[in-house]
């Protein structure tokens, strides 16, 4: 093939004035505005652009849309790098860098072509033949690399992309001449109208932007899904990428047109044998014609068209191959006409030289000099998004396609994607007598060349013959030995002609072979459109505090701590966050610490039936709290296991704050409202989350209280005064708060509860004031080794999906309590009191030195052996000046002082079961009294 | 994804709810043996065709409701309250 640029003005959608030059496989390629990267290579002469997928052998432009089953690309370098996108949807633009996918080293010298020689070897099937023994795990990596296409992008993309979503009454897919006449009429008839359209261009659209249609180009509907749900991928260009549509559409018109069916003989994937209509659309479109001199083989009228128009360019008609005995239509003058006849032979590898034709019925064969075949085997209505829609599919004998068989629920095909070509701008008539798999089948058998029908995924007519003589009949069966229909085009130009010969092998109809439903997405979409946007740190954006300027301002480390960015420590010159978690835990423990408990979950239960409502949630009992008394309380569900904790508060009679785990916020408040909505209908209670609009600043250590005196706070909160668990409602500096005597790191606490804006200005007033007294801000890392020091539960750090309240040491009082709550049927099972299950404990190292690691498991020997029990927090212990550990193991609570051996990366630690908490075991320390 | 009509915000998409399973299950007393118990905790139904399923739209007025949906072609038959009866039950064999 040797495909040239024709003169002006052939070429609707180019530029002339526009020259660019853009970088194919190393070389530099010409090409105009409005070119894509196949029209342009077509342009140059460039023949061959691919190699297949499994054989290599040499491939060149095939289509001239998204059905491209060869010319798949690596587009763009590094980040930007998208691989397997068809030629034929690249716009051609200056400077671009673009590869084929599938060759190695290069296009010409590919050495895995070398497959292509032993192609009698690999026929369907081979792989689960060939590479069973003993085993083929031990192969599948050398033949994944072999059959990939395309090398992915080795940094991240620093494109944008974004994502729209809309609601219709009417969505027209397709802007061709059904979709377009649709859209109109719906339009003139009032109706609120979105067409979408692949291509970049949309012919009528001045008269549907006249008629108030909204249209987009270059977007790809590429899947429809339940009750009207459309999406499309745009390419965009400019500062954004892609786009992702969402649409819900009232109705859907589906009018995505036809596939070109391509003709099966032999060595029919040779560069220069490409679908007739592309041919002819790279000339309209583009002004190129795709070869010199070129030969039509064709099974039905469209060819003819084809031929008319090229010749009408002024393009070389070698001859038409007719594979029936009449047509319905004229060839140009001069362009001589074989009937009933078929190409046997092709000659040239690297680039198509010639065809040698024969008569159906044996006689002379007959050779034609040509450098480029367009092949016209009838047409494929587009049914893909009707299938995807749940439409089912009828064959229509008389022109071999497959149509839509009835109308969906709201969705309505028309046009050549409903079979009906019959509109004045009709791609092609399909006569009655078509039959494309005819001459497939006559050359079966025949040698050399292979017959191929599914171009992309390297399936000839040999395989589909060879899975139907070894019993794949059913079409699942032959889709999944051959792999025809699997490879990213889906079978766009392949899947009729699989079926057609399937039956014919099988002597059934294409229907009652059957088709697969369609899945989506229509076309390879990139991931980067579906996240559309959504990616990095907007994948899931991290809350942040009120105070969060002023940890920053302390030079706090921020980590993710249940989706909040939260200090972990605040790390000093020299120090490592694990230095400074240590130090910040012996200030508070000697002096006093400020931490910042915002994300601490705050839930207002309010109503006539709220002490009622709690009782029925927590293991604890609530109703029985004083106005101003405060519990802790475990949250369990219907299976009895513990799912979050928290202090519950009595503001008043019938008014509750609920205190939750930072990360179990939103959870416990679903909770509460699906068990009051679904369960206890007739509770008068009202759930209210307000975790953001409260701000907590904690304070802790024996002079919280004289900094908080010094502060200026109300001499009400003196710990003579308020007695730890209690809550009183306070005014400081103007603001309503809500102070809570709690402590989760044993010392003298106060949790501050104040509006949100205001938690910075406290920070700021308890920092200026605190200088004199050692004040320093301490993070969550902090926070957990004096928790472990008090052998404090951490819900999802100690427990996990199997912990009971028993197992934590947590089941007293619930034999006497009397109401009913939420997982209480499940602690009475037989499994939920087995002496043996694993229960929390103390665990302190042999040697006083080393530190226990998190997950590592108490065995008896080493494992594999039965395992007792494992490590779930440890921490270096500043204060105590050894390293203390908690975990779970089996009675652990009977076994206190006994050795257990825990192993880690096959390394054995002695431990000892010890009892918590491992200091101020009598708890006085938060008496304030330390 | 789905639509559902919220009975109290009317056809919303389907990302803006959250499916809470079937619906309309009795929750057994205290009492109930060790094998009532573990039928209500884990024993469903999952039918191919109408499936009777409680939805909450949380991205949006935070309600429960009941849908009756064919679990095949996704057809939304009705929408209900939490606390009404499934419609057509009682003419059902």
């Amino acid at each position: 093939m040797s495909g040239y640029r024709l003169a002006a003005p052939a070429g609707a959608w180019i530029d002339r004035n526009r020259p660019l030059r853009f970088s194919f496989d190393g070389r530099p390629v010409q090409g105009f505005a409005g070119d894509t990267v196949a029209s342009a290579l077509l342009a140059g002469g460039h023949a061959m652009v691919a190699r297949s997928t499994k054989l290599h052998r040499p491939r060149g432009v095939f289509a001239c849309g998204p059905e491209e089953p060869n010319a798949l690309l690596d587009v763009g370098l590094h980040g930007e790098r998208t691989p397997n996108t068809r030629a034929t949807e690249i716009d051609a633009a200056e400077g671009l860098v673009c590869r084929p996918g599938n060759a190695w080293p290069g296009l010409k010298l590919d050495i895995a072509a070398l497959n292509a020689r032993y192609a009698a070897l690999l026929p369907a099937g081979f792989y689960y033949k060939t590479f069973m023994k003993p085993h083929w795990h031990l192969y599948e990596p050398v033949i994944r690399a072999l059959a990939g296409t395309g090398r992915a992008a080795d940094a991240p993309d620093p494109a944008r992309y974004d994502a729209v979503s809309r609601q219709v009454e009417l969505l027209v897919i397709g802007g061709g001449a059904a979709g377009t006449q649709a859209a109109l009429d719906a339009a003139r008839a009032g109706a609120q109208v979105l067409l979408l359209e692949a291509s970049p261009q949309l012919a009528a659209a001045d008269a549907l932007r006249d008629a108030g249609v909204e249209c987009h180009t270059r977007c790809t509907v590429f899947g429809l899904y339940d009750h009207g749900l459309a999406a499309a991928a745009q390419g965009v260009g400019g500062a954004v990428r892609e786009r992702l549509w969402t649409i819900r559409a009232r109705r859907t018109i589906v009018a995505t047109g036809a596939f070109e069916r391509p003709m099966l003989f032999p060595d029919n994937d040779r560069p220069g044998v490409m679908l007739a209509g592309a041919v002819e659309q790279y000339a309209r479109r583009y002004g190129v014609a795709c070869g010199r001199r070129i030969v039509v083989a064709t099974a039905c009228d469209s060819g003819y068209r084809t031929a008319q128009a090229l010749v009408a360019a002024g393009i070389d008609v070698a001859a038409i191959v007719d594979a029936r005995e009449r047509s319905g239509a004229e060839a140009p003058a001069g362009v001589a006409v074989h009937r009933a006849s078929t190409i046997v032979a092709v000659a040239g590898k690297r680039a198509v030289q010639g065809v040698t034709i024969a008569p159906q019925a044996g006689g002379a064969r007959h050779e034609i000099e040509a450098d480029c075949i367009a092949s016209a085997g009838g047409w494929t209505p587009a049914v893909n998004l009707y299938s995807m829609a749940g439409g089912k599919l009828r064959w229509v004998a008389e022109s071999s396609m497959f149509v839509p068989a009835t109308e969906l629920p709201g969705i309505t095909t028309v046009g050549a994607c409903a079979g009906d070509f019959g509109a004045a701008h009709s791609p092609g008539v399909v006569p009655a007598d078509h039959r494309p798999s005819r001459a497939a089948l006559a050359s079966l058998g025949r040698k050399p060349g292979k017959v191929f029908v599914d171009l992309q995924a390297d399936v000839s007519a040999g395989d589909v013959a060879l899975a139907a003589r070894e019993g794949y009949r059913s079409v699942e069966h032959l889709k999944r030995y051959t792999t025809t229909g699997m490879a990213t085009d889906q079978g766009k130009t392949s899947n009729v002609n699989a079926l057609v010969l399937m039956g014919a092998q099988t002597k059934r109809t294409p229907d009652q072979v059957g088709t697969t439903r369609f899945r989506p997405p229509f076309k390879p979409v990139t991931l980067n459109t579906i996240a559309g946007g959504r990616s990095g740190e907007r994948f899931k954006p991290l809350k942040r505090m009120p105070g969060h300027a002023w940890h920053a301002a302390r030079g706090a480390a921020m980590e993710e701590f249940g989706g909040w960015l939260r200090p972990a420590a605040y790390p000093r010159a020299g120090e490592d966050l694990v230095t400074a978690a240590e130090r910040e835990a012996l200030q508070v423990r000697t002096e006093v610490g400020v931490f910042e408990g915002s994300p601490l979950g705050k839930i207002e239960v309010i109503g006539p039936d709220a002490a009622g409502f709690l009782d029925l949630m927590y293991v604890g009992t609530m109703s029985t709290l004083a106005v101003g008394g405060a519990r802790y309380g475990l949250l369990l569900n219907e299976n009895g296991v513990i799912f979050d904790d928290g202090i519950v508060g009595r503001l008043g009679p019938e008014h509750f704050l609920v205190n939750t785990t930072s990360g179990g916020a939103e959870r416990v408040a679903l909770a509460f409202e699906e068990w009051l909505q679904c369960e206890y209908g007739d509770h008068r209670v009202l759930v209210a989350p307000v975790t953001s609009a409260w701000g907590n600043v904690t304070v802790s250590g024996p002079k919280a209280w004289q900094l908080l005196q010094a502060a200026g706070f109300d001499a009400a909160l003196a710990p003579a005064a308020m007695k730890h668990m209690t809550l009183r409602e306070c005014s400081y500096g103007g603001v309503a708060m809500r102070v809570l005597r709690a402590s989760f790191c044993g010392e003298l606490g106060y949790e501050i509860n104040l509006p949100a804006p205001h938690t910075q200005a406290l920070l700021d007033r308890l920092w200026v004031v605190g200088q004199g007294l050692g004040v320093a801000p301490y993070g969550v890392e902090a926070l957990m080794i004096m928790r472990t020091e008090k052998g404090f539960l951490h819900v999802g750090g100690d427990t996990d999906g199997t912990t009971l309240p028993g197992d934590v040491g947590m089941d007293r009082g619930i034999a006497a309590k009397a109401a009913n709550f939420v997982g209480r049927r499940s602690l009475l099972r037989p499994a939920a009191r087995d002496p043996r299950r694993m229960q929390l404990v103390g665990l302190l190292p042999r040697d006083g030195r080393t530190r226990l690691p998190v997950g590592g498991h108490m065995a008896a020997s080493r494992p594999p052996a039965p395992i007792e029990g494992f490590v779930t927090s440890s921490h270096h212990s500043p204060v105590l000046g050894h390293p203390v550990a908690l975990g779970m193991l089996a009675n652990g609570r009977a076994r206190i002082g006994e050795a257990v051996t825990v192993w880690h990366l096959g390394r054995a630690i002695e431990a000892e079961v010890a009892k918590t908490p491992f200091y101020d075991p009598a708890g006085e320390r938060l008496h304030g009294l330390g | 994804m789905v639509q559902l009509c919220c009975p109290w915000c009317g056809p919303r998409p389907g990302n803006e709810f959250s499916c809470g399973g079937t619906t309309g299950i009795a929750r057994p007393p205290l009492e109930c043996s060790d094998e009532e118990w573990a039928r209500y905790l884990f024993l469903r139904q999952n039918p191919k065709g109408e499936h009777a399923e409680r939805w909450r739209h949380g991205y949006g007025c935070g309600q429960w409701f009941n849908v009756l949906r064919d679990t095949v072609s996704h057809e939304v038959r009705a929408v209900y309250g939490i606390a009404e009866p499934r419609p057509g039950a009682g003419s059902s064999p």
